[in-house]
């Protein structure tokens, strides 16, 4: 699946224009997009958190090599899914 | 930020109203969900993808007891950043 069945699923809940309705969808990502960019953790919740996490630098091999290679420090972001969904998913009913 | 923050956000941003800033965010969250359950790899160009992982049974260890306990298979989503998120978020 793509954007693409998003917009049209949007089309038919919304009946704005498809042309409107891809610029809601966009909008919707650019939001969430630009929240983590600042480094702030987006929850949604019945869905899962998308969390910011600080790496610190590090000392890394390069695998094919076998090189040492130091590892920048970074922000990277990680998927925590929602309980909800998690059962969900595995046909388990919610406590 | 949670869930109503991005509709507010969303809402502000194309001037819509509350109410059909909600629907929105319920129906495009929605939609990815049934898309994930219905084992659909999800792509969304610049964000990122989901998937469904299978992972087997296996026998674990409650980790406050120390009981041996067997866990089930499962079926969990795996979130891959994509390449634009990943930069952005990398620079801060």
């Amino acid at each position: 699946m793509t954007k693409l069945e998003i917009v049209n699923m949007l089309y038919e809940k919304l009946g704005f224009s498809k042309r409107e309705c891809a610029h809601i969808v966009d909008s919707f990502f650019e939001v969430i997009k630009g929240n983590l960019a600042k480094g702030e953790n987006v929850k949604l919740s019945g869905f899962g958190n998308f969390v910011v996490k600080e790496k610190k630098a590090r000392r890394g091999r390069n695998p094919q090599t076998g090189k040492e290679i130091e590892i920048s420090e970074r922000r990277v972001v990680n998927f925590r899914l929602s309980q909800v969904l998690k059962d969900e998913i595995n046909n388990k009913s919610t406590k | 930020m949670n869930k109503m923050d991005v509709i507010n956000k969303l809402g502000e941003d194309l001037k819509l109203n509350q109410k059909i800033a909600k629907i929105a965010v319920d129906t495009i969250i929605d939609t990815i969900k049934k898309a994930i359950i219905a084992e659909e790899r999800v792509e969304i160009r610049g964000f990122g993808s989901f998937s469904l992982r299978h992972y087997k049974s296996y026998t674990g260890r409650n980790p406050k007891s120390g009981e041996v306990v067997n866990v089930e298979p499962k079926r969990l989503p795996y979130f891959k950043v994509g390449k634009e998120l990943k930069d952005m978020i990398w620079k801060g």
